[in-house]
């Protein structure tokens, strides 16, 4: 139906990130996304190894799916570039739902690969705690089609759980392959200081246990974690079979990328990240599509960054990906091609996929756990693999030469993939 | 107004008369559903209006306990969650819609590919009520 996608797209010269910065991800009531993205901006500052200044940034690129509904705030980049004291160089919001800084990013590569700039800055904000969860899966769901998909009930958990069923009925998974990512991902962000939910599900489970003890109630008794996972009481149904440990959490945070001109990085960093592959794709409603176990958006634009870096699926050491619920992670393992179609699921359940896997996936804890303030966490999959990369990931440190790193940000069911490539020289 | 006839408020009149109202290019026959103006398979704006016979099998299935306002609205949430899907029609479109006649507390008994049937429900909407589109298993 479509003109295929041209076969190999080029930058028209190389960029590098340079510095990496977030704010802690969480609940911080009282607390605006603009006071999140001063934290991290002073954090990328203080990542770039050879310093620099900050009037040298040229252009800003900020990611922010809806501070006018959650902040009452339109305008966003503009007042970001006043407080960072960037005025008045030219802000642009960008905005493609919870892929808005992944989009952010792309474009301040096009920009900087463009000619004409050389410095600029990519952030991500969101602020969505201070609303009642209700109102919360209002603004969420007008990321979707709000004439023909809202209308049916459907909420963003409840899209997903509907791919869950499909791909369940299509490849024979169960629940307990979804909770398998839940649980890696909690692993992975006990050992994150900057994740909303710093525990693993053991943790979480001895907390409750401790908190009915002290309040003189007998301790619930789970005999292991999958038995939590499946007790209604501890881990309800959001939308079937999605429970509450499937889902990204509703977060606040803010997260900043400096990108330059490949020749000029040494000069700020000593161990920049190349931007060698970048793709991005749309696609329509989720019902209507050819296939509800896959994202075609996710795989062309995963086509694209792969052609454009030269490498392919196996090249790739690790990667953050989109998991705003537990079967997206499933899900976008075989559409960046880690796993064959119908093999994800096995390959979360056999452990392919953990830090000491074959494919590590969402070593920060993944949005599941170090929280998803949606416009924020494309650029913050960035962090990860920037601190990842340059050995810098502390606990949670991947072993050996993590040369390739792929993130994969997804706005709404994916009505738009972002996928990006990032190489260590 | 808008110069296309295929419009969210033309799709919905056909709702409310109890009517599935889709389109279908006279080029190259496509149907769509919702209807639109455009045919995005060849770019004609040479379409008419086809009445779908609303029968079709469920592709995917949820029950939602976490429910947004206009369905806390009209009664539905934690303690009385609803069924949401996508159906594939006979006709070839395939449409998000509310899933009748499934036990809530038991989706995972409802097969995928089961036959369903087009029903229209009332919903609160704003000041008054509206006609939304509904499947309901056979
Ligand atoms: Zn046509």
């Amino acid at each position: 139906m479509n003109r295929p996608i041209k076969n190999s797209r080029k930058l028209s010269r190389d960029v590098a990130i340079v510095g990496a910065g977030m704010s802690k991800f969480g609940a911080f009531p009282g607390i605006s996304s603009r006071d999140l993205f001063l934290d991290a901006f002073q954090e990328m500052r203080l990542s770039v190894d050879r310093g620099f200044d900050p009037r040298e940034i040229e252009a800003l690129y900020i990611g922010n799916f809806s501070s006018d509904i959650f902040e009452g705030q339109g305008h966003t980049a503009a007042i970001l570039a006043d407080w960072t004291g960037l005025t008045p160089r030219p802000a642009t919001r960008v905005e493609d739902a919870c892929a808005s800084s992944g989009v952010a990013l792309r474009q301040g590569i096009l920009a900087v690969a463009s000619g004409l700039y050389d410095i600029v800055l990519v952030g991500g904000i969101e602020k969505m705690t201070d609303m009642p969860t209700s109102q919360v899966t209002d603004a969420l769901a007008t990321a979707s089609d709000t004439l023909y998909e809202v209308p049916a009930g459907f909420t963003f958990p409840g899209f997903y759980a509907a791919m869950a069923t499909a791909y369940m009925h299509a490849y024979g998974a169960s629940v307990e392959s979804f909770m398998r990512v839940g649980l890696k991902n909690h692993e992975n962000g006990a050992l994150n200081e900057k994740a909303q939910f710093g525990a693993t599900i053991r943790q979480v489970m001895d907390k409750k246990i401790a908190g009915a003890l002290a309040k003189g109630r007998p301790a619930p008794q789970w005999e292991d974690e999958l038995a939590f996972l499946k007790d209604e009481r501890a881990n309800p149904v959001i939308a079937w079979p999605m429970r509450l440990f499937d889902c990204s959490p509703i977060s606040d945070g803010a997260t900043a990328l400096l990108l330059v001109s490949a020749e000029i990085a040494r000069n700020f960093s000593e161990a920049p990240l190349y931007v060698v592959g970048s793709g991005q794709a749309s696609d329509a409603a989720l019902h209507d599509r050819d296939t509800l176990t896959a994202l075609c958006s996710a795989q062309l634009a995963a086509r694209e960054a792969y052609q454009m870096a030269g490498v392919s699926a196996r090249d790739i050491k690790i990667a953050e990906v989109h998991d705003c619920f537990t079967i997206a992670e499933i899900i976008a393992t075989e559409d960046l091609g880690f796993f064959p179609a119908g093999q994800g699921y096995r390959a979360a359940e056999e452990g392919l996929t953990s830090r000491q896997g074959s494919k590590p996936v969402n070593t920060s804890g993944g949005l599941k756990s170090k929280g998803h303030p949606v416009g924020a966490s494309g650029a913050g999959q960035v962090v990860e693999v920037w601190k990842q990369m340059r050995g810098e990931a502390g606990a949670r440190q991947v072993a050996g030469t993590l040369d390739l790193a792929l993130t994969h940000n997804v706005g709404g069911t994916g009505q738009t993939s972002v996928v990006h490539i990032f190489e260590r020289r | 107004m808008a110069t296309n006839e295929f419009t969210r408020a033309a799709y919905q009149q056909g709702l409310g008369e109890h009517r599935l109202m889709g389109s279908r290019c006279l080029r190259c026959g496509s149907v769509y559903l919702p209807p639109r103006g455009l045919c995005r398979a060849c770019h004609s704006d040479e379409m008419e209006w086809v009445e779908l016979n609303g029968v079709g099998k469920l592709l995917a299935l949820t029950t939602i306990h976490i429910a947004p306002t206009a369905m806390l609205y009209a009664g539905y949430g934690r303690e009385n969650p609803y069924c949401a899907g996508i159906v594939r029609l006979e006709d070839g479109p395939a449409i998000s819609a509310q899933i009748l006649g499934v036990d809530a507390s038991h989706p995972e008994a409802v097969p995928l590919g089961t036959p369903c049937r087009v029903e229209y429900v009332e919903r609160p909407a704003g000041e008054g009520v509206q006609t939304f589109l509904a499947f309901r298993l056979e």
